[in-house]
């Protein structure tokens, strides 16, 4: 592993931003030790996120989609730092921030922010707006408290398209969309390079999404910002994304450019998502809806997860775990695309 | 808004106004609306958080929680009056002639009894069955709803299920004594897409079979458009728009209306930037004077900041615009 870089400004203003490489999140949901000795019972090891390997591009928005569970919150979590990775390397900047034995994440935790998917309660309620954005610069020392201070919260609160008066109040006084505009302020306040955005819309009316989602992308052409977008809304990512990785139970199956994605994804999984979304085409057609459920992720099918779901599943997706293999520019981790025995074309 | 023959409708809301008093005056949620329902038809009830939509229902299966109140207007079932029953009147009405599906099936179950008491205690209460025959309907029930192994799942508590096999239990229960009338409050709100396409099949195969009525309240758009025979918009406690779901979507009249297609991100389209209405719905103490939608409004002019525009027809859709009313003149 590299000895501790120098922060320095970017040296080139494309390439890639973060590095990620076989990521692990486990987590242990194991019963209580005297349960365990006296009844027998295993422990037992939830592997939120296994071995997830991506690049995120300098100034594009990587989407990461899946169902509940999946683990796609987990992995935006471990990138900022609110886990610690079990295993795996994720480098920023060519800075490698968590791997086995180094942890040089102070260095580059003001490049990056976070914005959560509630925005009722990523906020402190007992703070002032201006407190809530300021947090960020003053917890990393930018500006010194004064007008300098009190002018940058203002150009945020404005940038955002909130007022400076607004400062003043409390986060209660506002509807859910401008919380999420305060939530947005607070994460460019320290000048990040990297936003990480959980859910940003999910909890918000159709309207007020639009607005936020224009925003954003407002917000990335000024500044070229990178975003790390996750959402199960496949519609939303394919308005924000310029790649997309699919998520099955902790595990990256697709990952691919959104046009190409978007005009025929590879994996059965991939396709399945994409044929479940409602269309305000179709007046009065039902989508095609495949049978089963997200398996539990304590107890994940042998072979590739998916196959209990799949149409083309046969005894090698029963047995042998698929991984991530290029495909047609792409990654598809599917024995299935591999064989060609599924084609783009084909559909479910 | 009564329809063309003369029988009555399913269901029929004549202009529902839904107060709540507080310390600070009265707040109006739902203002002068009328709905009707046919037999075996879908409305689908759309709008964003705070239009009103869900005390609508909650008025209808009267289940209104305290202060709120119906201030005007009536409920009709089959011609009756159903808003002025009695509490114990109307719980032989929930469930036997109005089912009801909410939001989240976790908090719909009870989380101590097993799926089978719950199914046979809401058949015995509706229905003349005993117990035996009573659990052989729960057990067709769960199998009409597509849970796998339903015979020994009869036993599962509701934490034991998923939640996509939750509200298909909560489905079962609406479904026990046979209503004519489901009344589904945003029932795949809570679940993933792929589950969400599930039920939404479910609920439109059991209902079409059965010619059960169902009134869908949601905001999510796409659901209405796969779904409903005839919407219903709802803004800031009123009725904009109402019509068949295609003329609805596809041509749309209220600028309202179109600004919320526009501001639906779409798959097929490669637009950069989506329509956005600026704003807020307004908050129930301050609703502005005139048509509701006034500031948010692009086409807004001097009238809509004073009168209040009613619904009049627009080709097929019922619209309560101004820009379409200036020829009709002083209809408030």
């Amino acid at each position: 592993m590299s000895d501790a870089p120098v922060i320095g400004p970017a040296m080139t203003k494309s390439g890639t931003l973060m590095r990620v490489e076989g990521l692990k999140r486990y987590f242990d949901v194991s019963p209580p030790l005297l349960n365990r000795w006296f009844e027998g019972r295993p422990r037992q090891i939830l592997k939120a996120v296994d071995d997830a390997t991506f690049d995120v591009e300098r100034g594009k928005t990587l989407s990461l989609v899946g169902e509940s569970g999946c683990g796609k919150s987990t992995v935006a979590r471990c990138l900022v730092g609110l886990h610690k990775p079990t295993g795996g390397k994720i480098e920023f900047d060519d800075i490698v921030v968590t791997a086995s034995g180094t942890d040089h994440f102070a260095q580059v935790r003001h490049r990056m922010q976070m914005i959560f998917q509630d925005p009722f309660a990523s906020l402190n309620p007992r703070w002032r707006v201006f407190n809530i954005v300021a947090e960020p610069i003053r917890a990393f020392g930018l500006i010194d408290a004064g007008v300098a201070l009190t002018r940058r919260v203002h150009e945020l609160l404005d940038l955002v398209g909130l007022t400076a008066e607004d400062g003043k109040k409390y986060p209660h006084e506002f509807s859910g969309g401008q919380r999420q505009r305060i939530s947005i302020a607070r994460a460019l306040a320290s000048n990040p390079e990297f936003l990480i955005c959980d859910e940003p819309t999910s909890a918000l009316d159709v309207s007020v999404q639009a607005q936020i989602l224009n925003l954003m992308r407002d917000l990335q052409d000024e500044f070229g910002l990178t975003y790390l977008f996750i959402s199960h809304d496949l519609s939303v990512v394919y308005h924000m994304s310029d790649s997309v990785g699919v998520m099955y139970l902790g595990r990256i199956v697709e990952i691919r450019s959104a046009a190409e994605f978007f005009a025929g994804p590879l994996h059965p999984y991939s396709q399945l998502l994409l044929e479940t979304i409602p269309s305000l085409e179709n007046i009065g057609v039902a989508r095609a809806p495949l049978a089963g459920e997200v398996p539990n992720p304590l107890s994940p099918p042998t072979g590739c997860a998916f196959h209990p779901r799949c149409p083309f599943a046969n005894d090698r997706c029963r047995s042998e775990r698929p991984s991530l293999r290029e495909v047609n520019g792409g990654l598809a981790a599917c024995h299935g695309v591999e064989e060609n025995r599924i084609s783009e074309t084909q559909q479910l | 808004m009564a329809p063309q023959n003369d029988s009555p409708p399913l269901l029929e809301v004549r202009n529902l106004s839904i107060e709540f008093p507080t310390r600070r005056g009265t707040l109006v949620a739902v203002d002068d609306i009328s709905l009707h329902i046919d037999q075996g038809e879908v409305l689908g009830v759309v709008g964003e958080s705070g239009a009103g939509k869900s005390l609508t229902g909650n008025a209808i299966i009267g289940l209104l929680e305290h202060p709120g109140r119906i201030a005007s207007g009536e409920i009709l079932l089959n011609g009756k009056r159903i808003d002025n029953l009695s509490y114990e009147q109307m719980r032989r009405i929930r469930g036997r002639d109005i089912g009801a599906v909410f939001q989240d099936p976790l908090t719909s179950l009870n989380p101590l009894y097993t799926v089978s008491r719950q199914l046979v205690e809401t058949i015995k209460v509706h229905t003349d069955l005993d117990t035996g025959a009573a659990r052989a309907r729960a057990l067709e029930l769960l199998e009409a709803v597509g849970i796998p192994a339903a015979k020994e799942r009869l036993s599962s508590y509701p934490h034991e299920f998923s939640g996509g096999m939750r509200q298909r239990v909560v489905i079962a229960l609406a479904l026990a004594a046979e209503p004519r009338l489901i009344i589904a409050d945003e029932p795949t709100t809570a679940l993933d897409v792929s589950i969400q396409a599930q039920i939404i099949a479910l609920l439109k195969r059991l209902c079409a079979e059965r010619g059960t009525a169902v009134m869908l309240v949601t905001h999510d758009m796409g659901v209405i458009a796969e779904t409903a025979d005839r919407v219903a918009v709802m803004y800031a406690g009123r009725v904009v728009e109402t019509g068949p779901v295609a003329s609805v979507i596809q041509n749309a009249h209220h600028p309202y209306t179109s600004g919320l297609m526009g501001s639906i991100p779409h798959m097929k389209h490669g637009v950069n930037r989506l329509t956005q209405i600026d704003g807020a719905m307004p908050r129930l103490n301050a609703i502005p004077q005139g048509c509701a939608f006034n500031p948010r409004c692009e086409k807004v002019f001097d009238r809509c900041r004073k009168e209040r525009p009613e619904l009049i027809s627009i080709e097929q859709n019922e619209v309560a615009c101004w820009l379409y009313q200036s020829d009709v003149g002083g209809v408030s």
